[in-house]
């Protein structure tokens, strides 16, 4: 098999596995028990917590457990416009965001919040500029993603991260759910009040995550109860997921120092390689991240070829994950600017740091034959 | 460019006379022990500072390290230039460029070297021109800058200096001798503790367990409040007296009311044994006047008879929210504040008396043989180190 959807999702790695196994069957007593059982697993859940802090370069205090993605995004954007909303109703995204933070503010809309989607570039790219025009006395919040997941395109954060110190009264939100562990972002003194990031997407566990959220940032809770993780995100620990997650954390971090290289080298290959495909256009640009490649083969339904592969083992994907039951253009490449026929036959190779050359050089062989054999039968 | 230097400045021991050296030294110790985890780097003593070359390591991160080191005045990063006017006209761009919060500037020339060409006024000239010619966000104010850009032409080398960042002042710990600081588990004693270690003390705790009337989690707090102030020094021994036994024989036997000031009294006996035993020689503590029963003037008098050695009590004059304020500083307020039971509030006279009488204690006292229990206690001493540095081994390590 040659997997190449890894932004749409990870293999756990097999010591993540063995974490998550052992802690469920050793450590599983209720860290908020009084008992001595309670106060080993609590030792345990802080011992993940401050590690967790250590990767990440932040506070202990700052370090929230979710259960990913989605429900890190949610918990910030909400969780700001609800506790924020007397002083103001305005928040800037962008028009490329994953839906769980588009549709997360689009649905602040019904409860009168005003959303300014900001446009992007050809690159995916957009202007930090933009965003500091865009800011009114009542904007409480700014919530833009790191690296895109359809794109790869990486956003100017530590721009707005300068222009959000300036007005120390909205809060920065970064969703860096395909960006940790591949392009690197420091939190500390960065702006960045909020940061989004999710276990299955580096070899962690699905329903793990990590939000970060600097303190003096107060956010009103999605989920009330016991009072867990310093009141923003009741309900008993996931212990198991907790641990797993930071384990992911620190071997993903490792892995990023070692092998960064060797990923951007194997990205270039399959660009420079798709580029010389008949019919081929790459959309990611070449100052993107490294594990995001989108191109689209003109003319040939993205669909049939993510079958066509399949049946040879090699998985990768449309558009997003989250998104591919829409039928149709990708949202991301629309707002890029690419043409109908380029936004509607978009795919996506997601790269990780198992992928080998050779894995690449299959592929390529494969799709090229793929392309031709459906344009033949088309003919 | 980036910065490569982190120029040291020494406030108060500068004054020292003849033992200047030996605090010095020690700073200097204590900084290479601070910075152990960036391999890289080495500190350099020259005339009256100390550099730290970072040789590649993350300014910031270093730069953390050292703001809380104890002995140290101020900080500032620097960039190491050649004399050269475009590289220091360079130099001077990254720095003015590189920081936050900066509308006016002002350049401050020093020629030591004085086969440098160009004179110090004249380079000021040139290089406030070259900050104003090639930005357009900063102004030049003489007066009240934002920042200050300081530049040295040293023999060797140019040394561009940016913000003047405060340091915690204080003696380098480990210049004035050991202290044995009673840590509770409370807001005040960890407080007391730093500011002993910012008179240039080093430190070891003490603390009474009284299991299974307090728990595992209240000792791990004690541990995690010492591990908080191996923040500003290095590790820190902590002697875990048992005290189970010698505290339910006090408040069996001895009247209530008179408990908890006998209980004090053995705390010390049992202290100034491991000080002893330690070569330690004198005991902190976190008392205050005032505070609770037993910190009044008549029960200080009581329990300090006990014994001769010095006990330094950093915060007795402080009132509650001072202590607050340094505690929430130095991190250790939210640790503090967790509700295990301890020691203390275990077992707790109805009514403790709040003006003790030392005859009358001595007469309690004397109706009872303590020796074997305290005896008993000391040697029953377990000795935790937690450490400064990233912890070592731990149970968990293969989980994370």
């Amino acid at each position: 098999m040659i997997y190449l959807d890894n932004s749409a999702t990870t293999k756990p790695d097999p010591s993540v596995l063995k974490s998550f196994e052992k802690v469920s069957s050793q450590y599983f007593a209720n860290p908020s028990s009084i008992h001595q059982f309670g106060g080993e697993t609590e030792k345990l859940l802080k011992q993940a917590k401050k590690q967790a802090a250590d990767i990440l370069n932040v506070g202990t205090d700052e370090i929230v457990f979710t259960s990913g993605g989605t429900e890190g995004n949610n918990t910030a954007i909400k969780g700001i416009a609800l506790e924020h909303q007397g002083r103001g109703k305005h928040i800037i995204t962008s028009e490329i965001e994953h839906p769980s933070v588009y549709d997360a503010c689009q649905s602040l809309k019904t409860l009168g919040f005003e959303i300014t989607y900001l446009p992007v570039n050809q690159n995916g790219v957009l202007a930090a500029r933009d965003v500091e025009n865009a800011i009114r006395p009542d904007t409480i919040l700014i919530s833009l993603m790191h690296v895109n997941n359809e794109l790869g395109s990486i956003q100017p954060i530590k721009e707005v991260g300068e222009i959000a110190k300036q007005h120390p009264k909205l809060f920065f939100h970064v969703d860096d759910v395909q960006g940790i562990g591949k392009v690197p972002i420091p939190l500390k003194n960065s702006g960045i009040d909020l940061c989004t990031f999710s276990g299955h997407k580096i070899h962690g566990l699905k329903g793990t995550g990590i939000l970060y959220i600097a303190n003096r940032t107060k956010l009103f809770p999605l989920l009330h109860g016991g009072n867990q993780e310093q009141g923003i995100r009741s309900g008993t620990e996931n212990l198991a997921g907790a641990v797993s997650m930071v384990k992911a954390l620190r071997l993903i971090k490792e892995r990023e120092k070692k092998e960064i290289n060797r990923l951007y080298e194997i990205s270039d290959y399959l660009k420079n390689e798709l580029r010389n495909l008949a019919g081929v256009e790459v959309n990611t640009a070449d100052d993107a991240a490294p594990h995001i490649i989108n191109f689209s083969a003109l003319g040939v339904k993205p669909e049939v070829i993510i079958h066509m592969l399949g049946e040879q083992d090699i998985f990768i994907s449309t558009k997003s994950a989250c998104s591919s039951k829409q039928k149709d253009e990708s949202k991301v490449l629309a707002a890029c600017g690419f043409n109908k026929g380029r936004s509607t036959s978009g795919l996506r190779v997601s790269l990780s740091y198992q992928t080998t050359k050779d894995e690449i050089t299959v592929f390529l062989q494969t799709i090229e034959k793929a392309i031709n054999q459906f344009k033949e039968a088309m003919e | 460019m980036q910065y490569d230097h982190i120029l040291i400045r020494y406030g108060e021991m500068a004054l020292k006379g003849k033992n200047i050296k030996k605090f010095i030294t020690r700073l200097q110790e204590n900084i290479q022990h601070k910075l152990k985890e960036f391999p890289n780097t080495k500190v350099k003593r020259t005339q009256g500072r100390m550099f730290v070359l970072l040789n590649g390591h993350e300014p910031d991160q270093v730069l953390d390290k050292c703001k809380n080191i104890f002995g140290i005045q101020s900080l500032s990063l620097a960039i190491k230039v050649e004399n050269d006017v475009d590289a220091i006209k360079g130099a001077a761009l990254y720095a003015l460029t590189n920081s936050v919060d900066v509308r006016q500037f002002k350049v401050t020339v020093k020629r030591i070297n004085k086969d440098f060409p160009v004179g110090s006024q004249e380079m000021n000239q040139v290089l406030g021109g070259h900050l104003l010619s090639n930005t357009d966000r900063y102004t030049v104010d003489v007066h009240q800058p934002d920042m200050e850009i300081k530049v040295e032409i040293r023999a060797e080398a140019t040394y561009i200096t940016s913000h003047v960042i405060p340091g915690l002042g204080g003696l380098p710990v480990g210049t004035s001798g050991k202290s044995l600081l009673m840590l509770s588990g409370g807001i005040d004693s960890p407080v007391a503790g730093y500011l002993a270690m910012k008179r240039g003390v080093q430190i070891e705790a003490i603390h009474f367990h009284s299991p299974p009337f307090t728990s595992e989690r209240a000792k791990q707090k004690v541990f995690d409040l010492a591990e908080k102030l191996t923040k500003y020094g290095s590790s820190i021994k902590i002697h875990v007296v048992p005290f189970t036994k010698l505290q339910q024989e006090i408040f069996r036997e001895m009247p209530d009311g008179y408990a908890m000031t006998i209980m004090r009294r053995m705390m010390l006996r049992i202290s100034e044994k491991i000080s002893e035993k330690e070569s330690i020689l004198s005991i902190t503590t976190g008392e205050n006047l005032g505070q609770v029963a037993s910190q009044t003037m008549e029960s200080m008098n009581t329990i300090n008879e006990v014994t001769n050695y010095p006990i330094l009590r950093p915060l007795i004059t402080m009132d509650k929210q001072e202590i607050i304020k340094i505690a929430q500083a130095i991190n250790t307020y939210e640790t503090s504040i967790l509700p295990y039971e301890d020691c203390c509030t275990i077992f707790v006279p109805k009514s403790p008396k709040t003006k003790p009488n030392r005859e009358k204690v001595n007469q309690f006292e004397s109706n009872n043989d303590f020796t074997d229990l305290i005896e008993e206690a000391v040697n029953g001493t377990e000795v935790v180190k937690v450490t400064d540095q990233r912890e070592a081994a731990s149970v968990f390590d293969d989980l994370l």
